[in-house]
């Protein structure tokens, strides 16, 4: 099976340790990945700007660059939809529509027949984790149930591998689904609002006291530890394939897994908080 | 100002802006509670979206049944093809018939086509009788959300506004003495007025009857006493037959406001008659002789048609106007509906409103994060996200797109063209980046950094790291075969 890694652009450029988180936890589940150095962009955030003709070269050069392997994986929710949602629509063929359905998500494939996730150590994280669902997996790709729609519930492939995790403890969010306001371009052109949604989101899984924020969206993670770190909340963001890399396999040597993540506020302490990010300071 | 602007002004007032999401997200949690009670909840959202996707590829037959029908009822049937063409039905007949007093119940067509300030030029006092309508009448302020017109006020400002208007004794605020001092004032309007208008939520073609939906009782109160009742409704409202209401009865209060049902469902098929029939059968065809009431319908096209015209966004024409993807949009809860500047705020709003005035509310289809929540909650399935998503390069190819920052998106998508200048130009800006002081960064990054640290930059990226390693692995098994 020829498994590409397909790592998006902002990891690349900015968190490029949940690249290789991701890429350490596929190869311990067995697989042989290759890194295709010709990838760029999936065209998302052209997409969503009103600029999809500067998309569609996007996905062209996507589908040159992927269409031989059996599988594309990537540690993001938003990206694969972009990939399995759009792309067909771009770009007529079947190579397109083929490429596109064997795009998925890195949680999605590890729980897939073929992902092997099972076959990853049990690893122990003695942590609180408040899991951040990613909109586009959610609902775009349909990885779990989200809460407006009563069709036969659908297991999250994060969830499922976080909670073999020992010692892992995912909390209970009051809104467990909605969306933290990142949006891409969204995030700067609608900055109050978008800065308020991550806000909200914070106070929920602080209220719930997660001492860790997981998701499987690294952009959505960016947006809330920008707010977090600017207003000194003591989470530590974290993509699902960290923690799987950090929990379940051994320390690499540059020892950039080891983590010191602070204990959660007590209860007082974090409501005070909330009080103070949801009504502001009176 | 536009969304970006009004919606800064609104988050501001961080306190109040928890109120409002707060207040919104009750109604969605009741909405989600009265799905539950629902068996087959998303085959019935199926069924709905069949009904009206039918019903849009048949507009002309159905409203030429729905017109026979309803003359042979006793109705008279107009045909406005846009806002203003409406009002001056509608000011006609009450001009001809020397009306100066009129009642109005809920009607977001009516707000669409201005109706109110066009009768009141014409020297026709109009009272909206729902009560949250009325509360926004009297504040000379359009509805801030579609169901619930005044829900960006508190009881305080309802009390003060009272006060003024209707003196009522100082500093009230109890919702249920406020409700009973309005309804007094109200009373007195509904008697006096000399018709009544009225929207229309279903019209139905087989019977040539339709239906308004009200928790008030003030669209039967306003339509049974006057001589003269108008009810306005909007071209997408027609469906075929009167077994088809069932669905959308049964999704439309509980997503509108999570009750299993209205407090009030009233059909009206022809004008009221002066005496009760023994059955419904014996108010069968041409038996107006013995109507006490005028029954005016007017249909309204005002845009609806050109949407039609175009496949992506004909769905948006299902819409039963229940306001479920306002209460679910984390935009709208946080921003208010008057952000929107929009008759119809909120997800639904972005893809309607665009469609009558591109350059007016090119704004809207980007007050959006994409989180598809609106279209898993719409009763009749209209993909609005994804909507919205195709609306945004619909308008840049109109020349109506996003107004800064394109070249950007030239120089950036010309790099991820080109994977070695991605490189490159990706390497020599972190370096940039990473040699500036911070202060210069942050000043650089403002709309991110104003609210959010920035990521610290990291000295390579991960296709940097990935070369790295898999020299050091290839160098590492050589390592290991020599041994």
């Amino acid at each position: 099976m020829r498994l590409a890694l397909m790592i998006p652009c902002y990891i690349d450029q900015l968190k490029p340790e949940v690249g290789i988180a991701a890429l350490r936890v596929l190869e311990a589940c067995g697989h042989e990945v290759v890194f295709p150095e010709a990838q760029t962009c999936c065209g998302q955030p052209f997409l969503t700007a009103g600029e999809v003709e500067r998309a569609k070269p996007l996905g062209a050069h996507y589908i040159h660059v992927f269409e031989s392997f059996d599988f594309v994986v990537t540690p993001s929710g938003s990206c694969s939809a972009t990939i399995r949602r759009h792309l067909p629509s771009w770009i007529e063929g079947s190579a397109a529509e083929q490429t596109a359905g064997r795009t998925l998500e890195f949680c999605e494939f590890l729980a897939s027949e073929e992902g092997g996730g099972e076959a990853l150590p049990t690893g122990r994280f003695d942590h609180r984790v408040g899991l951040h669902a990613s909109c586009h997996a959610l609902r775009e790709l349909g990885l779990g149930t989200p809460t407006e729609t009563r069709n036969a519930p659908i297991a999250d492939p994060a969830a499922k591998l976080l909670s073999r995790i020992e010692g892992l403890e995912l909390v209970d969010l009051t809104r467990r689904d909605e969306c933290c306001g990142f949006g891409g371009l969204f995030s700067v052109a609608e900055e109050a609002v978008s800065c308020r949604m991550g806000l909200d989101r914070l106070a929920d899984h602080q209220g719930a006291r997660a001492a860790v924020i997981a998701s499987t969206d690294a952009s959505c993670l960016m947006h809330l530890e920008g707010l977090a770190t600017k207003r000194g909340m003591p989470f530590r963001m974290m993509h699902v394939a960290e923690i799987l890399a950090a929990s379940c396999l051994p320390a690499e040597d540059d020892g950039s897994h080891n983590l010191r993540i602070p204990v959660p506020a007590g209860d007082a302490d974090a409501d005070a908080r909330r009080d103070e990010v949801r009504d502001g300071t009176r | 100002m536009g969304h970006v602007e009004e919606a800064t002004r609104f988050v501001a007032d961080a306190a109040r802006t928890s109120w409002h999401d707060e207040s919104l997200w009750f109604v969605r949690a009741k909405r989600d509670r009265a799905a539950d009670t629902v068996p087959d909840w998303e085959a019935l959202r199926e069924e709905a979206a069949m009904i009206k996707q039918d019903a849009l590829t048949r507009l002309p037959q159905l409203w030429d049944e729905f017109e026979t029908n309803a003359r042979a009822a006793g109705a008279v049937v107009h045909w406005a093809r846009d806002a203003e063409e409406h009002n001056t039905i509608v000011s006609t007949l009450l001009q001809e018939r020397g009306i100066r007093r009129v009642v109005k119940s809920k009607s977001m067509l009516t707000e669409e086509c201005h109706l109110n300030p066009h009768l009141e030029r014409h020297g026709i006092e109009i009272v909206d009788t729902d009560l949250g309508e009325r509360i926004v009448q009297l504040r000379h302020e359009p509805p801030s959300h579609i169901v619930m017109p005044a829900i960006h006020l508190r009881r305080e400002e309802v009390g003060k506004l009272f006060e003024a208007e209707m003196g009522s004794p100082p500093g009230l605020v109890d919702p249920d003495e406020l409700t009973a001092i309005a309804r007094k004032d109200l009373r007195a309007r509904f008697l006096g007025a000399q018709a009544g208008l009225t929207g229309v939520n279903f019209a139905v073609a087989e019977s040539g009857s339709f239906v308004v939906v009200s928790n008030e009782g003030n669209a039967d109160l306003g339509t049974a006493l006057p001589d003269l009742h108008i009810a306005s409704v909007g071209l997408e409202k027609i469906i075929p037959a009167q077994r088809d209401l069932a669905p959308f009865l049964r999704l439309l209060a509980r997503s509108a406001t999570g009750q299993a049902i209205t407090t009030y469902t009233s059909h009206f098929r022809g004008p009221r008659r002066a005496e009760t029939p023994q059955s419904d059968h014996a108010a069968d065809a041409e038996d107006t002789e013995d109507a006490s009431q005028e029954l005016h319908i007017v249909v309204v096209d005002n845009g609806r048609s050109r949407l039609l015209a175009q496949p992506a966004y004909r769905a948006a024409l299902a819409c039963i106007r229940c306001g479920a993807c306002l209460n679910t949009c984390p935009v709208y809860r946080r921003s208010g509906g008057h952000s929107y500047g929009a008759t119809i705020p909120g997800p639904i709003g972005s893809v309607l409103e665009p469609s009558r005035d591109p350059a007016a509310h090119r704004e809207l289809p980007h007050a959006c994060s994409l989180c598809g929540s609106c279209s898993n909650i719409c009763p009749v399935k209209i993909p609005l996200h994804h909507q919205l998503l195709t609306l945004r390069s619909d308008l840049t190819a109109a020349g109506q797109g996003r107004p800064s920052g394109r070249w950007a998106f030239a120089l950036a998508a010309c790099a991820f063209r080109h994977p070695r200048l991605y490189d490159l130009a990706s390497r020599l800006g972190r370096r940039i980046a990473r040699g500036l002081p911070p202060t210069l960064i942050t000043r650089l990054a403002a709309p991110w950094t104003r609210e959010r640290a920035l990521p610290e930059i990291p000295a390579r990226s991960f296709r940097e790291l990935y070369r790295d390693r898999t020299t050091t692995d290839s160098r590492r098994q050589e390592g290991s075969v020599q041994r």
